[in-house]
């Protein structure tokens, strides 16, 4: 960058030019603004510090434009999905995402504020749950945070986690778990959860794609006063009845892939709602309805309705150490952006759309069962993900479609399912293209004849 | 229908579940053509959902009227002290949302995400640079995740000495933010109060009678929460060390010194940063933020998973530290807003990241000398990034509470600063005004105050009723807690 001429300003995100800074360095009292840096132990102070020199705008762009070239082509036929899956977003969910900042100061972040009462809305009825936060920093770290909330309302020392359950959130919950001193047991079977587990953690659709029938789970874990944590694919729940329906608890979830692209995994959006007889233990911001104070005669002298932060009380930043979670910045943008998207699906779009996902996922499981030495282990009713089993080894069946230019499903042959034996993990949405899963139909068929 | 009804102006009281009418949409959604393939089981499957019916123009104006609603960065000053409101550069959006960088799945293997990765090695290094503690996570979504991690770093550190047993108390200044005393609880640890000398430093004799060998580690802010230098902080680093216990950095005003000192050279061990903050990328109404946790040597094999490194290969690519304290998110972290944070690092360099600093603290020293008199000044020395005020000469004369004066500023045209924080000034007034504003816009806030404070004594009652010209006057907090309404219901509303 060219030095920025004398006097102006030192950079177009700063404004006060040399002129400005004389002045007000004039009305403070000293003569550099090194000086305001006194109390700075001087043999520390400016240090060889290296970093890049300035980029002008024109620059940065060109700069992460080579980046973003550098990454494979998000045009390419790809069918990764566990855990983060491509969406049809709605033109007006990008357009409409505009940021501002924590709503301290209600009467002017009603914007803020009453879009987040809109998101709880969304999100209890999505669960099926009777209360809802303003939403934590992902899927993973919100069922963290609902097994501390289950450990502490049972008073117990143990969480459970049921397989299949991605990795990713199972290692999130255990770093939480060490902080708070509980153990996590990892069990294969509902039954495997007794009365030492303050909850089990449910996974639905399961990490490969399965739909757990949880009424069942909920009853014998009731029965052992341990609770129900559901972690569900907020988009599944379109189609699959509301966890909160079916006996749960505490219900998770990531919202991110209905706010916006993956983004290599975050910012992501941590759903967590709970039946209301533990709203009081809830973690993260919650907003509430109320009414002015003073009627204005504009409304009638009615007051008028309006949303304000509320049970303020469980929050760190008036608890300090017995608050109900440290939490503070959360992602409130991607709240925003989701319920945009859920709310501009509607209640029929949301259906529809996760019953496209549905149709056209076992219509692609369908063709690639009747290419030869290809087959779709059993594992009762799924949504849209599924497992292949190939003609060669997993991890060469993943490589060889990479060679063919298409982003394959993720190898899950190293778990421990029988059905994941040499088995690769395929996700496909309403928003794969058909003629995507043509050339991953073609790919296979191509492959299973050298084979 | 979108229209007022004849009931006045009660705009919120009508949400997008309200105006929705059945049958209309929004967005359609393309039919399936192929083979059919039945529905499971009824049982798995929901009957409906509730959610809004409205079309695509109706959805676009009720939130374009919610975001008239809301002051934001983009509207004016936003001093809300220790959140670092300034100006968010629009380039860096829109590089973050290139569809290369956007579109690039967490678990796609490290080939296919070097240009991700590369970027996320160079801000890991940026970092390392500028708070000399080279060793880098960027997995924490935000500073309470950061600070986390780092408190379970030290456990981590204090297991293998074989001293964690004994090691279980934290010392937290009065002064801190409340995060960092839950944090510690959270991580299972008692929590110590340090209380602040009358010089708004860390109180010396506490600190030396306190260090024993039942502490695991010191949280300290630096700047501190009352904008001031922790005067001698690095030789408490000396006796902390000497103790056995660690030191541990809240950088969440890394804005007040970057580029002119740095956490690692004062002794701190570990540090979490607040890019929302520091770094200006968007905090989108409270999040998404970033919080990296920075340490050295000693602490580098405990970061959080992952970390970003450059292979033999040539390769750069995200791998799980010797002895990590494991992950805090499914992937690694909100890499849109690392991206976001990066692009501010490359505009800037660190020649204008030091002229950040400089500038930010001389805004908040020039407010201090024009506020002078007129509000109270508990710690009258100069300033780093901001300056707390007290409110309690307008109280006690005049029966008028900083509340009042936060809420009357909001007629001003300004976002009131942050308020009774820290909690150990008494009606504070805590003004951040960041290195964005140009000097016009700092005398126009103190112009605001000034006027404020005469009003104070010459008509308290237009302070009590403050805001006047704000969408909506002051709400029923106390009802909003004690009879929580959280959820749209058909049955709680007026009708639609």
């Amino acid at each position: 960058m060219a030095p920025p001429p004398a006097g102006g300003s030192p950079h177009p995100y700063i404004p006060a030019t040399e002129s400005d800074r004389a002045r007000m360095l004039d009305r403070v009292g000293v003569a550099d603004i090194g000086a305001l840096f006194a109390d700075l132990p001087a043999a520390m102070v400016d240090p060889a510090i290296d970093l890049p020199g300035a980029l002008t705008e024109p620059e940065l762009i060109a700069l992460l434009g080579e980046r973003a070239a550098e990454n494979a082509d998000p045009e390419r036929p790809n069918f990764l999905g566990a855990g983060a899956y491509r969406h049809a977003i709605p033109a007006i969910t990008s357009h409409l995402t505009a940021p501002a900042y924590t709503p301290y100061q209600p009467e002017i972040s009603q914007g803020t504020l009453q879009t987040a009462f809109e998101y709880q809305s969304v999100v209890c009825d999505l669960t099926g749950m009777d209360v809802s936060n303003t939403g934590l920093y992902d899927g993973a770290s919100a069922t963290a945070e609902a097994c501390l909330l289950a450990a502490r309302a049972t008073k117990r020392k143990a969480v459970a986690l049921l397989e299949p359950i991605h990795p990713g959130t199972a290692d999130v919950v255990r770093t939480y778990a060490r902080g708070a001193g509980l153990r996590v047991d990892v069990v294969r079977s509902g039954d495997a959860a007794s009365s030492e587990h303050a909850c089990l953690v449910v996974q639905q659709p399961d990490f490969l794609g399965a739909i757990v029938d949880l009424e069942p789970l909920a009853e014998a874990l009731h029965a052992a006063d341990a609770l129900l944590v559901t972690m569900a694919d907020p988009f599944a729940l379109g189609l699959l009845r509301a966890p909160g329906d079916a006996g749960a608890d505490i219900v998770t979830g990531e919202g991110r892939d209905l706010a916006g692209p993956p983004h290599f995994g975050g910012p992501s959006l941590g759903l967590f709602a709970a039946r209301s007889v533990f709203l009081r233990q809830m973690p993260g911001r919650i907003v509430g309805r109320t009414r002015e104070l003073h009627p204005p005669a504009s409304n009638g002298d009615e007051p008028r309705t309006g949303y304000v932060l509320t049970l303020q009380a469980r929050e760190q930043f008036i608890r300090r150490e017995r608050a109900t979670s440290n939490v503070s910045t959360a992602q409130s943008l991607i709240a925003l952006a989701f319920t945009i998207t859920t709310q501009a699906l509607g209640p029929r779009g949301l259906r529809e759309a996760a019953e496209l996902s549905y149709q056209r996922a076992h219509d692609a499981a369908r063709r690639i069962a009747a290419l030869d030495g290809y087959e779709i282990p059993e594992r009762g009713p799924w949504f849209s993900e599924f497992l292949v089993r190939g003609p060669i080894p997993a991890a060469e069946l993943a490589a060889a479609l990479r060679a063919r230019g298409i982003g394959p499903g993720l190898d899950v042959s190293a778990r421990q399912e029988p059905e994941a034996q040499q088995a690769v993990l395929f996700a496909i949405t309403e928003a794969t293209p058909d003629a995507h899963v043509d050339e991953l139909v073609a790919a296979l068929a191509d492959i299973g004849g050298e084979a | 229908m979108s229209a007022p009804g004849p009931a006045g102006d009660d705009f919120g009281a009508r949400l997008s579940f309200d105006r929705g009418v059945p049958g209309r949409r929004a967005v359609d959604v393309p039919p399936w053509r192929g083979e059919v393939t039945p529905l499971p089981d009824a049982r798995l499957l929901r009957d409906s959902v509730r959610l809004p019916e409205l079309s695509q123009g109706e959805l676009v104006r009720y939130y374009t009227e919610l975001s008239a609603r809301n002051y934001g960065i983009d509207s004016g000053t936003y001093p809300l002290g220790s959140c670092t409101m300034k100006y968010n550069p629009k380039v860096d959006d829109l590089v973050a949302s290139l569809p290369g960088l956007a579109e690039a799945h967490p678990l796609a293997p490290a080939a296919e995400v070097q240009g991700t990765l590369r970027t996320l090695a160079e801000l890991s290094r940026g970092l390392g640079e500028i708070t000399g503690l080279g060793a880098v996570s960027l997995a924490p979504a935000a500073g309470a995740q950061g600070e986390l991690a780092g408190v379970l770093m030290i456990t981590r550190a204090l297991e293998d000495r074989g001293e964690l047993a004994q090691r279980r108390r934290i010392l937290v200044p009065d002064s801190a933010h409340g995060t960092n005393p839950a944090t510690a609880a959270m991580a299972g640890y008692t929590v110590t109060q340090i209380p602040t000398a009358a010089d708004g430093s860390l109180d010396r004799a506490t600190i030396g009678r306190e260090l024993d060998d039942t502490v695991a580690a010191v949280m300290v802010t630096v700047p501190n929460t009352l904008g001031l230098w922790e005067r001698g902080i690095e030789e408490v680093a000396g006796l902390i060390h000497d103790a056995g216990a660690y030191l541990y950095g809240d950088g969440a005003n890394l804005n007040a010194i970057m580029g002119r000192v740095r956490y690692g050279d004062l002794g701190f061990d570990v540090v979490h940063l607040n890019l929302h903050k520091s770094f200006s990328t968007p905090h989108g109404g409270g999040g998404p933020g970033a919080g990296p946790v920075c340490c050295g040597q000693e602490l580098a094999p405990y970061l959080p998973t992952p970390v970003v490194t450059g292979g033999d290969d040539g390769l750069v690519r995200l791998v799980a530290p010797e002895r990590s304290i494991g992950r805090l998110q499914q992937f690694g972290g909100n890499v849109g807003v690392l991206i976001r944070a990066y692009a501010y690092m490359r505009a800037l360099g660190l020649d204008g990241l030091r002229a950040v600093s400089g500038q930010a603290v001389l805004n908040a020293n020039y407010l201090r000398v024009l506020l002078g008199g007129h509000y109270d000044l508990p710690y009258d020395r100069p300033v780093l990034h901001e300056v707390v005020f007290s409110g309690s000469r307008q109280r006690r004369d005049h029966d008028v509470r900083t509340y009042d004066i936060a809420k009357r500023l909001i007629d001003h045209g300004f976002h009131p600063p942050t308020v009774y924080f820290p909690l150990i000034v008494e009606e504070a007034l805590m003004i951040e005004p960041t290195e964005t504003e140009p000097p016009e816009a700092i005398e126009a806030l103190a112009e605001a105050m000034i006027a404020i404070a005469a009003e104070a004594e010459s008509d308290p009652e237009t302070l009590h009723g403050a805001p006047w010209t704000a969408p909506i006057g002051r709400l029923d907090e106390a009802t909003a807690a004690r009879r929580p309404v959280l959820r749209w219901q058909p049955d709680t509303n007026g009708g639609s």
